[in-house]
């Protein structure tokens, strides 16, 4: 083995070393909250709390109803840039970046102040309005990840050509978009989704100023008041984002067609 | 009135005029192609036929119905593009079926239908097949079996065989034309390539800036270009100078071989003008019924196969002429001197 490989080798061990030592830190405290043995105690505690399933299912449900929102506000937005607007294309790029710049914070204020009871629409007055508030919050957080993994996938397939194919065969907009071009960046549409599904559920910014009773509050509530139980969590949320990220993977690999010739 | 009528129609990008008042009736049944260099406006004729460009200009009518202001999926129009543009999620069989899918036809209508369609274009057993499992040749018979199943009105070839390898482009030529005649179906193809145009077509129309220089048949097109774009685009063609001598009569000289062209002249006498000729039209030697004949050497010789070119110099000019290939007799060598003979019949004279 050449000196230059062993270096290699020894920057990846470093790296994986800095990212994995902390992890399995936290699994192995997370396994001993009875003395003097390993056992999943605080899983079964955690994973028995009705308040976890409470705020874990809402969380879920908000994850996914984020994600059909994301895909009706940006598979279409991204579709006609590209085939009718694509001067407008810098625009919509900025515009879909500024969720990474602006902070949550930030933008959660700015929702309160516009939308507080006061206000021409008040949104945070009810119970629906706030939920709805914070869908749309999401969907703006997830707006980049969204954004980029469609407009990606239509880069990939030639989109004039398949519309008119289409328009040609009598038919009309919504049936392109959704016969034609919605199935052709589904690969790329599902892993703009589950990094919204991940996003989502860890999200506590928007959740806690917006007094919602959603999965990250709840982690973080755990946290002030127990000692092992978070430990346990985090892992648990660490798994869901990396099962998000398996099956991005699992999609892409096993798409029963493909644009480009294998 | 012909069944596709394109009536003075016209279309601007911005202050570009790309097609500048197109007329053609094209008759119920006809093959009838759009030939022409990159951005003579051939393309954008075809795309508004199909309803994807809106004219600036003009009318179309599809059997005495104007569809100028429908939309593409109103018109019932069969289109094959280059990019073969089939839909790469569906198999082979749903994407024939898919237009007869949206005009909401039954089951076991469309099935049957799909079936013809394969039949057709002989590829049945194919149907489960994906767009990426199949060749070149294959993607392009579909999205003309696809095109084809609505039974559309006309029927648009937008450079179908340019993506394709020489051998199956002129197969899939005949195989096209094939499925016209059997249809009966009224078709436009767009094809930068003469021979394609040539070899298929009912029609052809030359297109260069935007108008139509010359509407006829292949065999007018070749033999009788009416214009000098027309001329050389189509086939080789020599460009031979000749002096006025009389222009009325036609009578001109050639060097020093005075020519009787027999036809009246627009240019004045003592001017030069260009004359054209076909290189499968000069002989080489003197040939029966070739009254005119020039001196000069072999200047090249090129091997073609089938055909040798041979490049003659003549005083200033150089004229090119094909013969046979015969296997008992080799090329002349280069430098030795020749006579070639041409009939005054075949000469072209060229309006600019």
């Amino acid at each position: 083995m050449t000196g230059k490989r062993i270096c290699s080798w020894l920057a990846v061990a470093l790296g994986g070393l800095y990212f994995l030592l902390p992890l399995a830190g936290m699994f192995d405290f997370s396994m001993r909250m009875k003395r003097g043995e390993y056992s999943f105690e605080a899983y079964r505690i955690v994973l028995a709390d009705p308040q976890f399933q409470q705020t874990f299912g809402y969380s879920v449900l908000l994850a996914l109803l984020t994600i059909v929102l994301g895909i009706l506000l940006v598979v279409p937005t991204a579709y006609f840039v590209r085939l009718k607007l694509p001067g407008l294309r810098p625009i919509i790029e900025f515009i879909t970046l500024l969720p990474l710049v602006i902070p949550p914070i930030v933008i959660v204020f700015g929702y309160i102040r516009i939308y507080n009871t006061s206000s021409v629409l008040p949104l945070t007055g009810t119970w629906l309005g706030t939920n709805l508030l914070l869908l749309f919050g999401y969907a703006t957080l997830a707006l980049p990840y969204m954004y980029r993994s469609v407009d990606t996938g239509l880069r990939t397939i030639d989109i004039a050509s398949l519309t008119e194919a289409a328009q040609s065969l009598g038919a009309g907009w919504a049936r392109v978009l959704a016969v034609v071009i919605l199935p052709n960046v589904f690969v790329s549409v599902l892993s703009g989704a589950f990094l919204t599904f991940a996003i989502v559920i860890g999200e506590y910014v928007f959740a806690a100023l917006l007094n919602v009773n959603s999965f990250g509050p709840y982690m973080v509530w755990m946290g002030g008041n127990r000692a092992y139980e978070p430990s346990a969590l985090a892992v648990v949320a660490f798994a869901i984002t990396w099962a998000c990220m398996g099956l991005i993977q699992l999609v892409t690999r096993f798409s029963r067609y493909s644009t480009v010739r294998r | 009135m012909a069944f596709l009528d394109i009536h003075h129609l016209q279309k601007s990008f911005g202050a570009h005029r790309v097609v500048k008042d197109f007329t053609l009736g094209i008759e119920k049944g006809e093959f009838v192609s759009f030939l022409g260099p990159s951005g003579c406006g051939k393309t954008t004729v075809l795309r508004m036929v199909a309803g994807f460009e809106t004219p600036t200009s003009g009318a179309i009518r599809i059997g005495g119905r104007d569809v100028t202001n429908f939309p593409a999926n109103r018109r019932k129009i069969g289109m094959v593009f280059q990019a073969y543009a089939l839909f790469p999620n569906l198999t082979v069989e749903e994407n024939i079926g898919f237009g007869l899918r949206v005009a909401g036809e039954g089951k076991a209508a469309i099935a049957r239908r799909v079936g013809e369609m394969m039949e057709l274009i002989g590829l049945p057993q194919l149907g489960s097949r994906y767009p990426f499992q199949l060749s070149g040749g294959q993607q392009q018979r579909v999205a003309l079996a696809r095109a084809l199943a609505p039974r559309p009105q006309v029927l648009l070839l937008d450079e179908p065989l340019s993506a394709l390898d020489a051998k199956i482009r002129v197969s899939l030529r005949e195989e096209i034309r094939r499925i016209q005649q059997e249809l009966g179906i009224t078709t436009i193809f767009v094809t930068h390539d003469q021979e394609e145009a040539l070899s298929i077509s009912d029609r052809i129309v030359v297109m260069h800036q935007g108008i139509a220089d010359q509407i006829g048949t292949p065999f007018e097109i070749y033999n009788r270009p009416a214009t000098r774009f027309v001329a050389e685009f189509v086939g080789t063609l020599n460009l031979v100078d000749a002096d006025v001598v009389e222009a009325a009569s036609g009578r001109v000289r050639v060097g020093e071989v005075p020519v009787a062209l027999n036809r009246p002249l627009a240019a004045r006498a003592g001017e030069r003008i260009s004359l054209a000729l076909r290189p499968e039209t000069v002989a080489l030697g003197r040939a029966e019924g070739h009254d005119v004949v020039l001196s000069g050497r072999i200047a090249e010789v090129h091997f073609l196969g089938s055909v040798i070119r041979i490049r003659v110099a003549i005083g200033g000019q150089v004229i090119s002429l094909d013969t046979f290939n015969q296997p008992d007799r080799p090329p002349p060598d280069v430098g030795a001197p020749v006579e070639v003979s041409i009939s005054d019949r075949d000469l072209l004279v060229l309006a600019a």
